[in-house]
């Protein structure tokens, strides 16, 4: 079963249409990865599911409701917009961790500004994830004293103690020094069979291989192709991939 | 020595205004400088252009034309009539009205520079983690900006303290004017010259305090960029 359904997103800044009718699904539990060269419009798209951009068109439908519609996104309340966008997590390419704040800090502020839960919950499952991400001697260490490949991975932790339902990665090894990258990328892999869904934008060609459940290669603001990894990266059939995959590798 | 301690006597009541006058501008310019630029970052455009020209005409004047207008030009409008009575509290009040306008918009711009100093990444990392603005605000810019913001404050604070002998314009009694009056005549001591620089040091003993005080909050918020 479907956990997310993207259909016809349409989203352009100013006269450059930067997605082109974009439609996707992703099932629970299943790792997708997006590739494709600059200005190919996967960050955007990233950025619409979380609604860091809003669509002109299309929609978004996480467990089968309706999240996100483009034609009346703007009459929609803030605080439904914040209930919608909680369906999925996102960890940014320049990590973005609140600098004022330690580790442990960073992980419990939005649950606990968002009560869910009992403040004691709360702090027990920060614990865990910061165990999880092999950070537990970083607790109360400020983002400042810490490596990006560690930063990165408080900000996993981070996103993850709001559980969200999909959770998104915008290229999390990109503004990582290459002997880093592999302690965010065994985090990430170490998610997965954990129910985690994921999107995970990335130029790493190795890890998306061996990661992914579903690749969608993009170009110029379209789906140009998308597959299981066998396919995609053993069997392309556009040009455009062809071209690509042989530059990356 | 009767001499010196009648000077001392007066200097320190015409230090008291200075800093009456020196606490309360802060008090009124601290938050009116942030409503400002709020006002100047609006994206509603009249409301920004209008902010921003104000403040054009506040830093492009000097504080000490804009004392005269607030202190003399009501009373010329009215026929006479001055809102403004030659009594001490009326030419207090009068000086705040303008120093708290003129620093307001000055604190106006440091504020801006500082909110926008922090990087867009902080404000939409916040979105994601589903926080309202006033959250994100609170919670993750305000530190952050606080942190650009206290250099270039403590340089404004400090020279609002020297500016304050301005108010001596209008008549107000601060320091400067309590130690001039010892030169032309004042509590049957005249011509002498001591006190007007003696004033000098309680500038430097306040100013020293600030510094201090600014050094440790700069210090306290060292742990983050």
């Amino acid at each position: 079963m479907a956990i997310l359904e993207v259909e016809n997103i349409k989203k352009s800044f100013g006269k450059t249409e930067v997605l082109k009718d974009i439609s996707f699904s992703l099932n629970k539990g299943e790792v997708l990865t997006i590739i494709g060269s600059l200005g190919s419009g996967k960050t955007t798209l990233l950025r619409c599911l979380n609604f860091l951009e809003f669509a002109e068109s299309g929609t978004i439908s996480v467990r089968d409701k309706l999240v996100y519609n483009g034609e009346n996104h703007k009459k929609l309340k803030d605080a439904e917009l914040r209930e919608n966008r909680l369906h999925f997590g996102l960890v940014f390419q320049q990590f973005n961790l609140f600098p004022q704040y330690t580790v442990k800090k960073n992980v419990t502020l939005a649950p606990s500004l968002l009560k869910r839960n009992t403040p004691e919950e709360i702090e027990e499952k920060a614990n865990a994830l910061i165990k999880r991400v092999g950070l537990e001697e970083k607790c109360d260490s400020y983002p400042a004293t810490l490596s990006g490949g560690q930063q990165q991975r408080v900000a996993i932790a981070r996103a993850l103690a709001l559980e969200p339902d999909i959770l998104c990665f915008d290229e999390p090894t990109s503004a990582l020094d290459p002997e880093l990258t592999g302690e965010v990328l065994k985090v990430i892999r170490s998610l997965k069979g954990h129910d985690s869904t994921m999107i995970v934008v990335t130029h790493e060609m190795q890890f998306a291989k061996e990661v992914s459940d579903r690749v969608i290669f993009m170009a110029d603001g379209k789906i140009e192709e998308e597959g299981t990894p066998d396919e995609v990266f053993g069997n392309p059939k556009s040009e455009r991939l062809k071209a690509f995959l042989s530059n990356s590798l | 020595m009767q001499e010196f301690l009648t000077v001392i006597d007066a200097l320190n009541e015409g230090f008291f205004q200075t800093f009456k006058l020196f606490a309360v501008t802060l008090l009124g310019a601290l938050p009116l400088g942030l409503i400002i630029s709020f006002g100047s970052m609006s994206k509603f455009k009249p409301l920004s252009y209008f902010t921003k020209t104000v403040v054009w005409v506040i830093r492009g004047t000097p504080l000490m034309l804009q004392l005269f207008i607030i202190y003399y030009v009501p009373g010329q409008l009215s026929g006479g009539a001055s809102p403004w009575s030659a009594f001490e509290d009326d030419r207090f009040i009068a000086s705040c009205v303008a120093f708290i306008i003129n620093y307001a918009c000055y604190f106006s711009e440091i504020y801006r520079g500082g909110i926008q100093g922090v990087p867009v990444g902080q404000r939409e990392a916040g979105e994601v983690l589903g926080m309202t603005k006033t959250q994100i605000f609170f919670k993750v810019t305000l530190l952050q900006m606080v942190k650009r913001v206290v250099p270039p404050m403590s340089n404004e604070i400090i020279t609002l303290v020297k500016d304050t002998s301005l108010a001596r314009i209008i008549s107000y009694q601060e320091i400067i004017w309590a130690g001039y009056s010892f030169i032309k005549g004042s509590r049957g001591i005249s011509g002498i010259v001591w006190p007007l620089f003696f004033t000098g040091l309680y500038y430097l003993a306040f100013n020293g305090i600030l510094t201090l005080l600014f050094g440790y909050i700069e210090k306290k918020l060292k742990h983050f960029n």
